[in-house]
């Protein structure tokens, strides 16, 4: 390793690294704009100049490679000079409008400018105006602020995938902007706000909402997909007003979806619950804690005793945390019940599994695979920053092999790809198996089922792809998670990966589905899953933070059972349709409002405190639920605080986690190999309509994703032979019942396909995700 | 040294014929010989490196780098493709010996550009022809069909199994694609942005595979230097400063033009050969290498040969060979201005020292000449050029800074009268 | 929005000349043979030739506004750039470039009322020797300019 001496330190830095990164090892440091560390050198703000012994000039610190026994010296008279002289030549044209300005406060030229900026202005000459742009719902700019850093247009392509920003122009003309009147529509746009050294692009949403100085910043974990993305939460007068990322190498690097960043909106809300309510003859009132506690053990009591606990189901979003998970299963299973489930967008619950699916690996090696089978993920809208890692592996040389129901622009390279649409993945997938078996591999219990399989020409380079090189994974996303034959998908992932020597992981859709399963909110013997409970409805069911009329696999089985119940009570952080069929609604604190732990795909337990107090009369729910067992009377409820819930629901912490987690499946004949032959429906989950916080944030539905997650849409192809017209209202109808959603074109679906997405309540009166559907023209 | 000179020319020879562009031209007079006889002998690239150093070839393009060094530094051993690629995008003011040597000699352009692809093991190679020059983009093109069609391009040249072959990219109005990478970029379809260094081409070049890239001039001597050894093109010119030059003259003389002649040659031999300044006008002041070398007076200028030492240590810089000569009717200021705005204009826009201060400098001097200039402009020119000049990622800063400060160094009392008078001395 | 089968014929002619892998390399050329075709780079060309080169638009756009000699507003039939750089200058250029503002009635980026003429200001065309000099729609320089020869050049051009 060489050793430099830099401001009179010695020390010892990897070969090939900068001498900005040798300058930071050791502590020291140099100002820069355009360097930023995960993005590739530019060298062009000229900020980071430093003096180097023996080199005439002075040389960027940002990409000048250290070498034996160089000298170097970041704050001597010459590198002062030459980093003063750069500093007047970016604020000649600067406004000096900071007190205007959103960056005021946290800006890296404001901050430099301090150390390095004059007093006196030198320029008297006209300064640059430029023209403003409008980047969509989430960004806003401030263009004759922009210092041509060019980090939001390298983040576009080399993060992003996807480059909606350029620098048009030359010289001093040059201008950040997108093509034409382009909005910017990436999941990841956000992050330009905070690589953005100026105010030049600014949070839209955010906006003049205080100055950054006024904000209180408390770090917690993004309560959306199964990566936990770090964030800070920033806090002024008890309201969450922006979220900005906290780096973790390991989970989301310095990176945050949009929908990390922007989902605090649901959270100031006007449909928050904000004071328990009890139905009265058909009306709702709004009523005290101790009322309605008391309403709700008793209608509780009255369905004991008339039926059981074995009567009553219990639900539970797989986004709530793990205290309040555990005591919900615990109060489930206290009143004699165990159906008690999270997993509700899931249709088939075959096979026995011998532990919690997980990813099957740490994030972070998902970035350094050579091989990837990604079996039905439609993984830009599931987890952004897993796209994000695999792209990365793509760049370094890995192959990544696409097995899906719809084709999907991962914005990076697909080796092979097979598209067939939702009903014929099991025989897709079953391809792949066999092509591996004919390779001479052993695949094991599956081998006889898929014996008479055609093998085509994509299966087989997959198989080939996967036969070679070193680090591989097959991975299930949430098509295949949901999938009516999941279990078959499973075990013939499980069957490839073995035969390949892949991990086997599944790309976990939810914050806390882990965690869920970790703390026993599962059905154990005797208990009905999330499908089970609707199908075959109960007598009662309380229901924490779910929307099961969004939510579950089959909406109008779901929405008849909970309408059919006897007694319904919802712990809800909002005013959800619940209204609808509930007799009992207690406001519970959301995301940012109480104490929790969340785990992560990856199996990694994650706590965090409290940022705001919930809103009107709500409370943290695990002391709703803590209450209300000791209002029926339930011992073992006496927890103090959340610590003790998880002391209780996780004794051995994350040790304890991982020792449940595993993605084997045993139990499941393959025989789901003949496709659907009329119109079918693809139902997956659209990028913002995820959870009860994606879908109350205006601006994330308000972009080109948030939009178009509210569409249904099929091949042009289709929509031609149905005389339909794009654009148009159209008729959807599915077992009893119908809707009409906008239909709009998208050519990358398989033929007799139909995107009616789930989660969506214009979908809510439809049938399974999955399966016949059928289109009319209005 | 007699004027005109009759010697040797490496390059313009062709012009001495009737079809000085025809392939037959070219051959009847030796040319592709070279090339043939190479891939005859299968000659070792070492062998023809140690040729072009001992000629003492510069790179003809401004830097004045030593050819034969910077072939050295391609990777002999590397498995993947090499690329050679000429810089033609000759847009530096004053500068226009490239277009006649693609107009009047593009075969030993193309025979150059071969020994070099052959030497340095490249697949093909690229010629980046300046936009405005469009006929010669496609003149050139013809010619590389001449050349396949006779086959020294293409599949198996010259029957000894080696492959090579040559195209021509255009550019479309940037003057800073004749920066190396800058062209680079250019070539790879994105702006014209220079890149930092390091990496260098020789490692890190076009589509990142190690590249050369020469100027057309210096290219272009390669296949005379082959034919008639490095010695002989060395003693062409003067030690250091090996074989004949093209200087373009061009401004306040009765013949602006092209002059191929040895390196080492009195400017005074060269404007008599240009017709000497206009009729009824004296010299006053010259821009010996282009419009990013700095002025120098006449008296300074009478005084020197035109090699990259003498011009170098006279205080500017030989640089492509591009004469500008200017009488004394000349306003510096006005001068100035016009060049300035033209740095301005043409700035990549890339990094913040040339983006900011190349405009500043621009709209300060054009304040002067408007007459709205202050006492303390100079010495802010001064300062702002200081600040710009050494960094910027390439040399666009420097260049836009050497007219500046020279300007102002040797006619800072034209400029202090604008300030004063808020009008030209010049015919004041 | 499309380009004639002549115009794709040579855009593909260009996209030859690099690996396969680099098609972008021929954007400059495409967009030259686009421009020559459709007499400017609408947003739709720039954004088809785009498409067909498989790049983002934006990065065609890029290309389109940092090469002066791209055209991104409709110019007249016959557009005229002079070089009026220092040494063209000394060799006359500004008054060539008066005589041209003043017999077209037009300053420097303006186009004659009835669509014939475009004038424009140019920067160093790498033929100093030949000046005052002037490119007609790109690709052909006119040299040795003088008010007679621009007289006679502004005739022929209809």
């Amino acid at each position: 390793m060489p050793r430099i001496t830099i401001d009179d330190q010695q020390i010892e830095v990897a070969a090939g690294s900068m001498v900005m990164e040798a300058a930071h090892a050791a502590g020291i440091y140099i100002p820069h704009f355009c360097y930023h560390k995960k993005l590739s050198i530019a060298a062009s703000c000229r900020m980071c100049l430093v003096e180097v012994e023996k080199a005439p000039k002075p040389l960027p610190a940002c990409a000048t490679p250290v070498t034996d026994g160089m000298v170097v010296r970041t704050h001597s008279e010459k590198a002062v000079q030459a980093q003063k002289g750069v500093m007047e030549f970016l604020l000649i044209n600067h406004p000096l409008d900071c007190p205007i300005c959103d960056q005021g406060g946290e800006c890296q030229l404001q901050d430099i400018a301090v150390g390095y900026g004059g007093v006196v202005s030198r320029y008297a000459e006209p300064k640059r105006v430029v023209k403003e742009k409008d980047l969509g719902p989430l960004i806003a700019t401030d263009m004759t602020r922009c210092i041509h850093c060019s980090r939001c247009v390298r983040f576009g392509q080399e993060i992003a995938g996807i480059m909606e920003l350029g620098m048009p122009g030359r010289g001093e003309h040059t201008e950040v902007m997108p093509f034409l009147e382009n909005h910017v529509a990436s999941e990841l746009s956000g992050n330009v706000i905070e690589l953005c050294p100026v105010g030049a692009l600014t949070s839209k949403p955010f906006r003049f909402g205080a100055r950054a100085w006024e904000l209180s910043r408390r770090q917690s974990v993004s309560p959306h997909d199964g990566l936990g993305s770090n964030l800070a939460l920033h806090v002024k007068d008890k309201r969450v007003l922006r979220a900005t990322v906290v780096e973790n190498e390991a989970v989301n690097e310095c990176w945050l979806a949009d929908r990390d960043r922007f989902s605090y909106q649901a959270l100031n809300g006007a449909d928050r619950l904000t004071q328990p309510s009890v139905k009265d003859g058909g009306r709702w009132l709004e009523v005290d804690w101790q009322k309605a506690m008391a309403q709700a053990a008793g209608a509780l009591k009255v369905i004991l005793a008339a039926h059981g606990g074995d009567a009553i189901g219990f639900i539970a979003s797989p986004h709530q945390t793990v205290e309040e998970l555990y005591l919900f299963q615990k109060l489930a299973r206290a009143l004699g019940s165990e159906s008690v489930d999270t997993r509700l967008s899931r249709a088939d619950f075959g096979g026995q599994q011998s532990g919690i699916e997980w990813l099957g690996m740490p994030v972070a090696e998902l970035s350094t695979l050579d091989r990837v089978l990604l079996v039905g993920a439609s993984v830009r809208q599931e987890q952004p920053l897993i796209a994000q890692r695999l792209r990365q592996a793509v760049k370094r040389g890995g192959q990544l092999n696409l097995v899906h129901g719809a084709d999907a622009d991962l914005l990076g390279r697909v080796a092979n790809k097979l598209i067939v649409r939702p009903s014929a993945l099991v025989n897709a997938l079953a391809q792949v198996a066999k092509a591996i078996a004919e390779a001479g591999r052993d695949v094991g219990a599956v081998a006889a089922a898929i014996a008479d399989v055609g093998v085509s020409d994509a299966a087989r380079n997959m198989a080939a792809s996967l036969l070679s090189g070193d680090k591989k994974a097959v991975l299930l996303g949430a098509l295949a998670q949901q999938h009516p034959a999941a279990s078959e998908l499973h075990a013939l992932a499980q069957a490839i990966a073995q035969a390949s020597g892949a991990t086997l992981g599944f790309l976990i859709d939810s914050a806390n589905a882990v965690g869920a399963g970790v703390v026993g909110c599962r059905p154990h013997q005797g208990g009905l899953n999330a499908a089970a409970l609707f199908a075959a409805p109960k007598k009662a069911y309380v229901i924490l933070g779910a929307e099961p009329e969004l939510e579950a696999a089959d909406t109008a089985a779901a929405r008849q059972a909970l309408a059919s119940a006897e007694l319904v009570i919802v712990l809800s952080a909002f005013k959800t349709a619940a209204t609808n069929y509930a007799q009992v609604m207690l406001p519970v604190a959301a995301f940012a409002e109480t104490a929790g732990s969340f785990v992560s795909m990856e199996g990694r337990l994650q706590s965090f405190r409290a940022v705001v107090p919930p809103q009107g009369e709500a409370r943290p729910a695990w002391k709703v639920l803590r209450v209300l067992a000791n209002q029926l009377g339930l011992a073992g409820f006496a927890q103090d605080d959340v610590g003790q819930v998880l002391a209780e629901a996780l004794p051995e912490g994350e040790a304890g986690v991982r020792a449940k987690l595993n993605n084997g499946i045993t139990g499941v004949t393959v025989s789901h190999l003949t496709a659907l032959s009329g119109i079918e429906r693809l139902g997956e989950t659209p990028i913002y309509q995820l959870d009860a916080y994606t879908r109350r944030a205006p601006a994330l539905l308000a972009t080109a994703d948030g939009l178009g997650g509210q569409t249904a849409a099929a091949h042009g192809d289709l929509i031609a032979r149905l005389g339909l017209v794009v654009d148009k209202p159209v008729k959807i109808k599915q077992g009893g019942g119908e809707t009409v959603m906008r239909l709009t074109r998208d050519d990358r679906l398989p033929d007799n396909v139909v995107r009616v997405p789930g989660n969506l309540a214009a979908a809510s009166p439809l049938g399974p995700r999955y399966g016949d559907i059928g289109l009319e023209k209005m | 040294m007699s004027v005109p000179y009759t010697g040797p020319k490496v390059c313009l020879w062709t012009l001495d014929h009737p079809n000085p562009a025809s392939l037959d031209t070219y051959i009847a007079n030796g040319g592709y010989s070279a090339l043939r006889k190479i891939l005859a002998e299968k000659t070792p690239a070492a062998e023809i490196i140690e040729q072009v150093k001992l000629s003492a070839l510069r790179g003809r393009g401004g830097a004045g780098f030593p050819t034969g060094l910077k072939w050295s530094f391609m990777p002999r051993n590397y498995e993947g493709d090499k690329y050679i690629v000429c810089n033609s995008d000759e847009g530096e003011p004053g500068t226009f010996k490239d277009r006649d040597i693609i107009e009047f000699n593009p075969h030993q352009l193309i025979e150059g550009m071969a020994i070099a692809g052959y030497t340095l093991g490249a697949k093909a190679g690229y010629n980046y022809i300046h936009g405005e020059i469009f006929a010669l983009y496609e003149s050139w093109e013809k010619a590389l069909d001449e050349a396949r069609a006779a086959g020294y391009l293409g599949k198996n040249i010259c029957g000894s199994g080696w492959d090579f072959d040559l195209h021509a990219h255009h550019g479309y109005g940037a003057y800073i694609c004749g920066e190396e990478t800058a062209l680079l970029e250019s070539i790879e379809g994105k702006k014209g942005q220079p890149r930092f260094k390091p990496p260098f081409p020789a490692s890190f070049g076009l589509f990142g595979k190690p590249t050369t890239i020469n100027n057309t001039e210096t290219l272009a001597s390669i296949p005379w230097i082959m034919r008639h050894g490095g010695q002989a093109f060395l003693d062409l010119g003067k030690p250091n400063n090996g074989g004949t030059k093209i200087f373009s003259v061009s401004g306040h003389v009765n013949r602006p033009g092209n002059f191929e002649i040895p390196l080492g040659t009195p400017f005074a031999d060269l404007l008599a050969m240009a017709g000497g300044v206009r009729d009824g006008h004296t010299l006053k002041a010259v821009i010996p290498g282009g419009s990013s070398a700095p002025v120098l007076p006449a008296d300074i200028m009478l005084g020197c040969t035109l090699d990259f030492d003498s011009v170098a240590k006279a205080g500017s810089m030989l640089g492509s060979g591009a004469v500008i000569v200017m009488d004394e009717t000349v306003c510096m200021v006005k001068a100035l201005e016009r060049l300035s705005y033209f740095y301005y204009e043409e700035s990549c826009g890339q990094c913040t020292p040339c983006r900011e201060g190349t405009g500043w400098m621009y709209r300060v001097v054009h304040r002067i000449e408007r007459g709205e200039g202050r006492p303390e402009d100079l010495d802010l020119l001064m300062s702002v050029g200081n600040n710009i000049a050494g960094r910027t990622i390439c040399a666009l800063g420097e260049a836009a800074v050497g007219p500046v400060q020279s300007f102002i160094k040797h006619f800072r009392q034209e400029f202090e009268y604008h300030i004063e008078h808020k009008r030209c001395m010049v015919g004041a | 929005m499309t380009l004639s089968a002549q115009s794709l014929a040579q855009i593909d002619k260009e996209v030859a000349k690099y690996p396969a892998d680099q098609k972008q390399s021929a954007v400059m050329a495409a967009l030259r043979i686009a421009q020559v075709e459709k007499g400017w780079l609408s947003p739709e060309t720039v954004e088809f030739v785009a498409r067909y080169l498989g790049m983002p638009a934006i990065a065609a756009y890029e290309i389109a506004t940092f090469y002066n000699m791209y055209e991104l507003e409709p110019t007249g039939r016959h557009k005229i750039t002079v070089c009026t750089n220092l040494p063209c200058q000394l060799q006359g250029a500004g008054t060539v470039a008066d005589y041209l503002k003043q017999k077209l009635g037009i300053g420097f980026g303006e186009t004659t009322a009835d669509g014939r003429f475009t004038l424009k200001e140019g920067e160093c065309m790498g033929s100093c020797g030949a000046g005052p000099l002037c490119l007609h729609n790109n690709h052909t320089m006119h040299t040795h300019l003088s008010p007679e020869t621009v007289d006679k050049l502004l005739d022929e051009l209809k």
